[in-house]
């Protein structure tokens, strides 16, 4: 009576979760500057893009990716065999228990009419199935924390979702087990099946299952002789073989049966099959219940998120559709970690502190964001330069077993979290190549171009306009990150022989192509490496100079003197922004709308 | 020569989908023998102006992720090749600049120790293989086409890191397309950068210079610039999209990159190299393209 109450409980949180959840992807959106579509609008653009695909021969090709990519797992397999193996354990034997097992009495018993869970081949199904998801779990296991390669990170979520398929899996095996050794079992099926035996039938019975099945009985141990086993045998067939097959076939439960057969006795007067069973039940109704809050979800979502984008053309398909799919596919990621290790910048995050650099990170910050729940401004920022410091290779999207189309979801979101007003320095940076090839086709040209304003503004200290009005302080840097070379190349004696030729601004393909230079770009060339020599850093940093250099090292190729002039460039980019950072953000917690 | 990895660019997926298959089909047709290693990661280059440490630290891991496969690199662009050649140099000097990398990469299973060389694909046709071996493969060359070469600013610049040709007076890309019968003209802005860095930054600016190489180009008489870096050839695209789009002669000149050029000599279909019908009709590639067969057949009959 209570288990059918807690069923129906955990069957009604699971499914208010779900609808929750799947309620955000029809509320929320990623993208901004998209014409807003109310949920209802969306919901219903959504169920006319699935019936026309229904109806159309695009639906061969939902079967085809079902087939290939969610039953058999074709992208996981490409990309790493260990994880298809353990992905195969896992969903493979998974899938069987949950239909088999867990379901029986709604399939398994409604299919095959001979039907017994203790019958074969039902036994040793059931166990071997289970025996599957303890290897993929044995194997997810070692891949999370024994072997775990560079930048896969581990988080609360997936070491949750370990832990309860291994509660479930574990207390299943041992509750098996208990049942085969368990003297009290074994009585309360004699009373059910052989209540036509009498005592001495009974004794003979109990000798056979002792002998044969392995219980561990109070009464008698065995050996017993062999008319005793004949008697018992008989009796067996009449009440108990139809629907009983031999312990063995529960190999695994038999294992751990054997091996807990000493304490069998015990373990039974202390009715330990029935608090196995408990705790198997409630570790399945908590998981039931759990799932539409734990990547468990990814059950349902994965399979929909590689199905939809086998079929959806972003080219033709529309924005409130779109919106809604990506809404979908930040809940289809399962963190795998495999767009984290394919990411050709990931190995970054190394040297800048940045969990956002890597993919996987990014997902359930863009979920906050989409949600608007609160971040703060250094979440914001974090996220923000985590988005951008991505040479858009597209790795992480060939990469991801689930399809989601990640680079279309960093390009949607980099240009909604620009909007929240926090500068961005990669903007200034040739990571901006592919928001500025595709900016001709931006209509809102203030959306593209109020971030780079932003950030330019944000790098500049205002002391070259400062020091024409009153003379101040110099600057003299301290912590930057420079490393011995650089730092050389900032050394007053660098410039020791620099005898202000200008062949470098002359040089500059820059200089020459801005009309009214010196207004418009601050310190020149010559003027920023004499500056370093004078250690004038605020009149550096204020120099738009540094930002429309191209890098093309025409200055420091031509230059007498053979001074760096590119490379100092570089470093004062890099120290431009790390001091910038520093000033925009130094533990600002504070709230962005 | 040791067996090379083939490192290909960022860029290139997004912007320009034939660009590997291209550099593929020519690799196959001249027989350079190549691996992908499909650990590689950024080169690190965009990374200059945030983080130096972490752009050397970006291209290290790529170096030693070669090294550990006993391969040298093989670049097919520009800022790569110049970026992971400047990134040796800095940790051939500053020795504890090359303790923290290792330090860091040591995490992976990696070690930099300086064993692998860098080179342009350029380079591995002018000075790994010869002339001769590439012209033997040729099935057709081009007659009367004139192309104004762009070597790009980290081919040669700074000399001193990357060292693959006179950085003031270039001759090895030239040569590589004289190969192919084509006329490398000489041009005003020929040395100049081609704006790429500043696309998203400063569009304007990047903008006016590319549009200023075309135009020299142009104006020199070239039938199409050709290019090797994948940066170069998105900002050029740019330029043309944008010159077409309004309507302006400015900017209007087809770019192509080397393999494109090469691969048609070398009996590619011009479909796989993705050059479009509408560039094989701009640039006259086509009607300039001569069977070698053909040619020799007519020198053998012109002479008796």
């Amino acid at each position: 009576m209570i288990e059918t109450v807690l069923l129906y409980l955990a069957l009604a949180v699971f499914a208010a979760g779900s609808v929750y959840r799947i309620s955000a992807w029809f509320r929320h959106d990623i993208r901004t500057g998209s014409p807003p579509a109310s949920p209802q609008a969306r919901f219903g653009a959504a169920l006319k893009g699935i019936a026309a695909t229904i109806f159309s021969p695009r639906l061969f090709t939902l079967i085809r990716v079902f087939v290939m990519d969610v039953l058999l797992q074709r992208r996981l397999l490409q990309r790493s065999p260990y994880r298809w193996v353990m992905h195969i354990c896992l969903y493979g034997g998974f899938m069987i228990l949950l239909l088999l097992h867990a379901m029986d009495g709604l399939i398994t018993a409604k299919l095959f009419s001979n039907y017994q869970s203790t019958a074969n081949p039902y036994v040793f199904i059931r166990d071997f199935a289970g025996l599957l998801v303890i290897v993929g779990v044995v194997m997810a296991v070692r891949r999370r924390f024994f072997a775990a390669p560079p930048r896969l990170r581990t988080g609360k979520a997936d070491t949750v979702l370990i832990v309860i398929l291994a509660v479930v899996l574990l207390s299943g095996f041992v509750l098996k087990a208990s049942k085969i050794t368990s003297h009290t079992s074994y009585l309360d099926m004699v009373d059910v099946y052989a209540t036509a035996f009498d005592e001495e039938e009974l004794n003979t019975l109990e000798a056979y299952w002792v002998d044969q099945f392995h219980v561990v009985s109070p009464n008698m141990t065995g050996p017993f002789d062999r008319e005793t086993l004949q008697a018992g045998e008989e009796l067996h067939a009449m009440a108990c073989a139809e629907c009983h097959a031999k312990p063995n076939w529960a190999f695994t439960s038999f294992a751990v049966a054997k091996a807990g057969k000493r304490f069998a006795l015990r373990l039974d007067e202390l009715n330990f099959p029935v608090l196995m069973w408990w705790l198997h039940y409630l570790a399945c109704m908590l998981g039931l219940a759990y799932v539409p809050f734990s990547k468990m979800f990814h059950f349902f979502t994965t399979p929909l998120s590689l199905m939809t984008n086998a079929v959806m053309d972003k080219q033709t398909a529309s924005p409130a559709n779109m919106a809604t799919k990506q809404m979908m596919e930040l809940d289809a990621c399962m963190h795998c970690g495999a767009c984290s290790l394919a990411c050709s910048v990931g190995v970054t995050v190394a040297e800048v502190p940045n969990e956002f650099i890597l993919p996987s990170e990014k997902i359930p910050a863009i979920r906050d964001l989409a949600a608007d729940n609160p971040l703060t401004a250094d979440q914001v920022h974090l996220l923000q330069q985590g988005l951008h410091l991505c040479t858009s290779c597209n790795r992480c999207t060939e990469a991801c077993p689930a399809g989601i189309q990640l680079t279309d979801l960093w390009f949607a979101v980099k240009e909604t979290i620009l909007q929240k007003g926090l500068p961005e320095f990669l903007l200034l940076s040739p990571l901006s190549v592919h928001r500025g090839v595709g900016a001709r086709q931006a209509a809102d040209i203030e959306h593209y171009q109020s971030p780079l304003q932003t950030a330019l503004g944000a790098a500049s200290t205002g002391g070259l306009a400062a020091l024409r009005q009153t003379p101040q302080p110099l600057v003299v840097p301290g912590n930057e990150k420079v490393f011995n070379t650089a730092a050389r190349w900032m050394q007053p004696e660098a410039y020791a022989a620099c005898y202000r030729c200008m062949t470098c601004t002359s040089a500059c393909p820059v200089v020459r192509d801005t009309p009214d230079e010196a207004h418009k770009l601050g310190l020149l060339p010559h003027q920023i490496m004499y500056a370093v020599k004078l250690r004038q850093w605020d009149l550096i940093f204020d120099s738009r100079m540094l930002w429309d250099c191209v890098g093309c090292y025409q200055c420091q190729e031509q230059c007498p003197q053979s001074v760096q002039v590119a490379d100092v460039l570089y470093v004062l980019k890099n120290q431009a922004i790390s001091r910038a950072v520093a000033r925009e953000f130094a533990g600002d917690r504070k709230g962005v709308q | 020569m040791k067996r090379l990895a083939l490192f290909r660019c960022c860029v290139t997926s997004l912007r320009l989908q034939h660009y590997e298959s291209a550099t593929n089909a020519v690799l196959g047709a001249l027989g350079v023998v190549f691996e992908d290693v499909a650990e590689f990661g950024c080169c690190g280059y965009p990374l200059k102006n945030f983080d130096l440490k972490a752009y050397v630290l970006s291209a290290a891991r790529n170096l030693a992720l070669a090294e550990k496969k006993y391969l040298d690199i093989m670049t097919s662009c520009n800022c790569c090749y110049g970026s992971l050649k400047q990134a040796q140099k800095l940790l051939d000097e500053d020795l504890g600049l090359l303790r923290d990398i290792n330090g860091m990469l040591s995490k992976e299973g990696l070690y930099y120790r300086g064993q692998v060389k860098v080179f342009s694909v350029l380079e591995v046709y002018h000075d790994l293989l010869s002339a001769g071996a590439i012209q033997k493969r040729l099935t057709a060359t081009y007659d009367g086409l004139k192309v104004a070469v762009h070597d790009g600013c980290h081919l040669l610049r700074p000399s001193n890191v990357v060292a693959f040709d006179h950085p003031l007076a270039p001759k090895k890309f030239d040569a590589l397309v004289a190969l192919t019968g084509a006329q490398s003209i000489p041009w005003a802005k020929k040395l100049e950068c081609c704006g790429s860095p500043l696309s998203g930054v400063n569009d304007a600016l990047a903008e006016n210079l590319g549009r200023a190489k075309l135009d020299s180009a142009r104006q020199a008489g070239a039938d199409l610039v050709c290019v090797i870096c994948p940066y170069c050839q998105i900002q050029f695209n740019w330029i043309q999209d944008r010159a077409a789009q309004s309507g302006q002669t400015g900017g209007m000149l087809t770019s192509l990159y080397y393999h494109q050029l090469l691969g048609l000599c070398l009996g590619i279909d011009a479909q796989r190299l993705g050059i479009t019908a509408q560039q094989l009709q701009a640039t006259g590639l086509q009607r300039a393209l001569r069977s070698v067969a053909k040619a020799a057949a007519a020198e053998t009959s012109s002479a008796a």
